[in-house]
């Protein structure tokens, strides 16, 4: 019963989807103020069927109801309560209902949170987002629903894959569909500002918190994936420029792009057209990803099942989605105006340049994961395009870019002075090149790589250091450095945040892909091996029973200097019901280096084959990760946003705009002697 | 008598035993005969594609035929086969499929140069655009009555002039 | 004018991968092909499952066109296309080789006696270095090998009925009529052959 109360309420939802679509843009076009009204309420509407859908698939997987189909093939009895509700996005069908939940709650957020849009804006924001909405729930209803019955239901599921048994599962996916999706927002607001021609600062304004937040949860599920990979796949390496990983770093880059530009056309009113054409493209991406996912046209570890005719569907689609939206600018973008005049040295030239690089790359990305499809369907033979292939290009490609993320923030907007810039930056960069040198030196080993790491790295944060020192000093307000810090505007303050945690994961990465020890050991019970100043003793292995699987569990004592770091516990278990032999590592986490064992197979002598790793700053490459998304986290709760009244927001953003205009008008005015 | 007899055999047969343990304690030894040959091993198949799960390396895969090839690698990076003989033995017989670094041939070419080629072209266009703007864009000064407003907003002398949402300023 | 066609370039590239990316649906990227079509097949000297103290090589085919079919005991996938086989060799429409990749010698037999045999006898290949050699991923594949001792096809996975009236048969008829003793210009295929 509960799951056809949800397959209802799934078309219920469709049914909202349609009308919100289809009468609040032409309500917003014609101007009736009756079609336009009904924006909001339908958001709202839709957003409660779709939930409650979800409810009722999540009711089945709880109460084991195997004559779901999707239940049956992706939970089963023994698997523990909390498996069985993230199993649920575990499998196509399921993620693709949360992919569409999660598309109305963002949908919701910008019906309750914009009192201070026009409302013909704001209803072909929310018109635009039924669209896409619609699309999906179609998909889903006609190839994907996961409320198929299985009649005669099976006897008990075919349990969730042992990989996906793990917390990492409970938290990924979502925070990654919250990020992909959340760029639907972002969407919307362009081709709403090309549908009423109104192309202009404000509507940059009020695309960027939304931008930044699906910026933030993106963040923060490539980072969780990228840590689940490593700790759960037990072969230490946390990317594999996987496609299915490819297909959500490019949105991220291209949200990373767009973030910047809003910037600039939020500031300076200019490059309209090309932010306009980044929000499409970064929402194209995340559209690109799910047809990657799940069509077949790639392998990948990730992939959903795969099914072509599923894939036509998708595609047809993105012809939809992506086809108008890049035909309505085509028509449009040619009437837009240019904005504001800048210099060839001045931080709108610095953020486009970020933009060019940032893009650049995606494409660079795009290339390598699509390449072998491109040459097998023009019969030209069949490659694989792998990890050595995008660290070769990717890396000095980024280079630039975050070369000039420390120069960027500290440059006058319209008109700077590169002597200028050279005379505040030059600690930066003694900082940078000493770092550069020294840190290889005190860790042994060479390469080009590991001096650009921590040059660029150190770069960064010392240019950061001057940007806040640089800020605190115009204060003039009494108070000491901390409280003049805290008290600047949160913007800024968040800005500094994610530049400084973009270093923290560049220190992480070089450290580890240049200073990481790895032992492959035969080891017998007491036998001992040392690394990185720790003493690891294996203690033999014992049988365990988990809830739903058997598995061998060793025992690692760690000591150093003879006091015990930790005991690490590796398994190696075996799954009841889909048998796949699975490693577990054991992993000792530390700021400054994690200590990751991981069993292998048994052998002759009553020995075991033991892996053990010495990772040094492993950590800050997900640390780095959160720190970027704090920093996200910092800018969209700036002051400006929080302002109730339409005047108070006008005043504040003409105050900001002053701001950045101002300093640099005081400085041309007294510092030109 | 039996009893001596027994406490020695007893007491024997723990010092051995401790003696034992001691022994058996020790350094482990690693899983292959030879590590430093292993680590050019495991260089040379992290760039090998695994055929039959396909998303994992040769060095890492454990599929029948990953170890197998793994051995192979083995053995000729022990006959003293350099890395380009032992991708060139695996590409004769499984094709351009399972290197993971893609070989530069004609078809490949597109691949490995044109992010730089697009580097190339971005920066170029940023820059052309960038001039044309400067040629192209004329502030216009605002009216009187919108000055007006201007002041009354901000409160503040400076004169801020300019129609596109920020323009020219003028030190007051 | 010319300025606004720019503006068209996103969505005629957007087109462009679009079409790529249908192009792809049809396509398996999964499969591996052979390097070895119209290429020699690697020369290999085995023992005979039947009679282990003879042996068998590729050479000893010089001048047939015959079929290298790989198969174990333990493949799941060959027990779909054996009956195929043994029809094919019931028929002896074109004689058909195996090679017994990884097997035990003894468990392969028996699997024979069970299944049928449609082999003119099977070579075994105990530790996988002739499949290796001839670029085995995956169990069953089938070589169609001419008089010439070229590799002109490989089947990868069972061969259905389908594969064997389009494909197998037709290349095997056109290679009988082939002579041995000319060097071909070009190598054909037969079009059922993708």
């Amino acid at each position: 019963m509960v799951p056809e109360i949800g397959h209802f309420a799934l078309i219920l939802a469709l049914c909202i989807a349609i009308v919100q679509g289809v009468v609040s843009i032409a309500g917003a076009q014609l101007g009736v103020k009756s079609w336009i009204a009904i924006a909001k309420p339908a958001a709202q509407a839709q957003l409660l069927f779709v939930a409650t859908a979800f409810g009722c698939l999540m009711y089945a997987f709880i109460q084991n109801d195997f004559s779901v189909a999707y239940v049956a093939m992706q939970s089963n009895s023994m698997l523990p309560v909390i498996y069985r509700i993230s199993g649920i996005w575990g499998g196509h069908e399921g993620s693709m209902l949360l992919w569409v939940m999660f598309l109305a709650v963002w949908t919701g957020a910008v019906a309750k949170f914009s009192r201070n849009l026009p409302d013909d804006m704001i209803a072909r924001v929310i018109g635009i987002m039924g669209l896409v909405s619609v699309g999906f729930y179609l998909f889903i209803l006609f190839t994907s629903n996961p409320f198929d019955r299985l009649l005669p239901p099976a006897v008990d599921g075919r349990d969730l894959n042992p990989l996906l048994q793990d917390p990492g599962l409970v938290i990924h996916p979502p925070m990654l569909y919250m990020g992909y999706v959340g760029f639907s927002v972002a969407f919307a607001f362009s081709i709403a500002a090309l549908l009423s021609g109104r192309l202009d600062a404000a509507w940059a304004r009020w695309s960027r918190p939304w931008t930044t937040v699906a910026w933030m949860f993106l963040t923060v599920g490539i980072g969780l994936g990228s840590w689940w990979a490593y700790y759960e796949l037990g072969w230490g390496g946390w990317w594999f420029w996987d496609p299915v990983e490819n297909a959500s770093f490019m949105p991220w880059l291209m949200g990373t792009a767009l973030v910047h530009s809003l910037a600039v056309t939020e500031k300076r009113g200019s490059f309209k057209n090309w932010t306009v054409l980044l929000a499409i493209f970064a929402f194209s991406l995340s559209l690109l990803g799910t047809f990657l996912v799940r069509s077949g046209v790639l392998t990948s570890v990730h992939a959903f099942a795969t099914d072509p005719e599923r894939g036509v569907f998708i595609l047809i689609l993105l012809l939809i989605t992506i086809g108008t939206s890049l035909a309505l600018f085509a028509w449009r973008a040619p009437k837009v105006g240019m904005g504001g005049k800048f210099q060839l040295v001045s931080r709108e030239t610095f953020l486009l340049a970020n933009n060019v690089v940032l893009v650049v790359a995606a494409a660079a990305v795009l290339l390598g994961t699509l390449y072998p499809l491109l040459l097998d369907a023009l019969g030209m033979g069949k490659i694989s395009v792998g990890p050595p292939y995008f660290n070769a290009v990717f890396v000095p490609l980024m280079a630039p870019a975050v070369f000039l993320m420390a120069i960027g923030p500290i440059t006058r907007w319209k008109q700077a002075s590169v002597p200028d810039l050279v005379s505040r930056l030059k600690w930066a960069a003694v900082i940078a090149i000493i770092m550069a040198v020294v840190t290889p030196f005190l860790m042994g080993e060479w390469g080009w790589l590991r001096p650009l790491g921590f040059g660029l790295a150190f770069w960064v944060m010392s240019a950061v250091v001057i940007a806040l020192v640089e800020r605190v000093q115009k204060v003039k307000q009494p108070g000491n450095f901390f409280s003049k810090m805290i008290g600047l505007p949160n913007s800024f303050l968040g800005m500094c945040v994610a530049h400084f945690g973009v270093s923290v994961f560049i220190i992480g990465v070089t450290m580890v892909s240049s200073y990481q020890v790895e032992k492959d050991m035969r080891m017998e019970v007491g036998d001992t091996v040392s690394m990185g100043g720790y003493v690891f003793q294996f203690n033999g292995v014992s049988k365990v029973k988990g809830p739903n699987y058997n598995a061998n569990r060793g025992h690692v004592k760690v000591t150093k200097n003879g006091n015990v770091v930790t005991n690490l516990y590796p398994e190696k278990r075996e799954y009841l019901v889909q048998t796949m032999p699975m490693t577990e590592a054991a992993i000792d986490t530390g700021l400054f280096r994690d200590l990751y064992v991981s069993l292998g197979e048994p052998v002759s002598g009553g020995a075991w084959s033991v892996r053990i790793y010495y990772k040094p700053f492993v950590d800050w490459i997900w640390g780095g990760c959160l720190v970027m998304a704090f920093g996200g986290f910092l800018a969209i709760t700036d002051r400006r946003y929080r302002l109730v009244s339409k005047k108070q927001q006008d005043e504040q953003a003409v105050k900001d705009r002053e701001e950045g205009e101002g300093v640099a008008a005081h400085k041309v005015a007294t510092s030109e002697k | 008598m039996r009893v001596k007899l027994k406490l020695i055999i007893l007491l024997l047969s723990f010092i051995v035993s401790i003696h034992a343990a001691g022994v058996l304690a020790k350094e482990a030894e690693p899983l292959a005969a030879d590590p430093e040959m292993e680590k050019r091993v495991n260089a040379i198949t992290a760039e090998l594609r695994c055929l039959v799960c396909q998303n994992q390396t040769i060095a890492d895969s454990h599929a029948a035929l990953a170890v197998d090839l793994k051995n192979q690698v083995r053995q000729m990076v022990g006959s003293g086969k350099t890395q380009d003989q032992i991708v060139d033995y695996m590409v004769k017989r499984y094709g351009d499929f399972v290197r993971y670094r893609p070989p530069v041939k004609p078809t490949t070419y597109l691949l490995w140069a044109g992010p730089f080629i697009l580097l190339v072209v971005g920066v170029v266009l940023l820059i052309s655009n960038l001039r044309k703007r400067k040629q192209i864009i004329v502030d216009a000064p605002l009216s009187a009555d919108e000055n007006d407003r201007l002041q009354s907003l901000l409160g503040a002398d400076a004169t801020v002039a300019g129609k596109n949402s920020g323009g020219e300023v003028k030190p007051s | 004018m010319s300025r606004n066609l720019r503006f068209l370039i996103p969505l005629v590239i957007f087109f462009v991968v679009a079409g790529f990316l249908y192009k792809g649906l049809s396509l398996n990227p999964r499969e591996v092909p052979s390097p070895f079509i119209n290429k020699p097949a690697p020369d290999f000297a085995l023992q005979k499952l039947d009679n282990m103290s003879e042996q068998f090589s590729n050479k000893d085919m010089l001048g047939k066109v015959w079929l290298l079919n790989v198969w174990a005991s333990w493949c799941v996938a060959c027990r779909q296309e054996h009956p195929l086989l043994v029809q094919m060799a019931r028929r002896g429409e074109v004689p058909i080789y195996g090679l017994n990749y990884k097997d035990a010698p003894s468990q392969a037999k028996q699997w024979l006696k069970q299944h049928g045999n449609p082999y003119e006898l099977s070579a075994v290949d105990y530790q996988g270095n002739v499949g290796i050699d001839y670029g085995v991923y995956g169990v069953p594949e089938t070589f169609v090998i001419d008089k010439r001792g070229i590799i002109r096809h490989k089947v990868i996975g069972p061969i259905t009925p389908g594969i064997l009236n389009e494909c197998v048969m037709p290349l095997v008829k056109m290679l009988e009529q082939e002579d041995p003793q000319v060097t071909p210009v070009e190598y054909k295929g037969v079009e059922g052959c993708a």
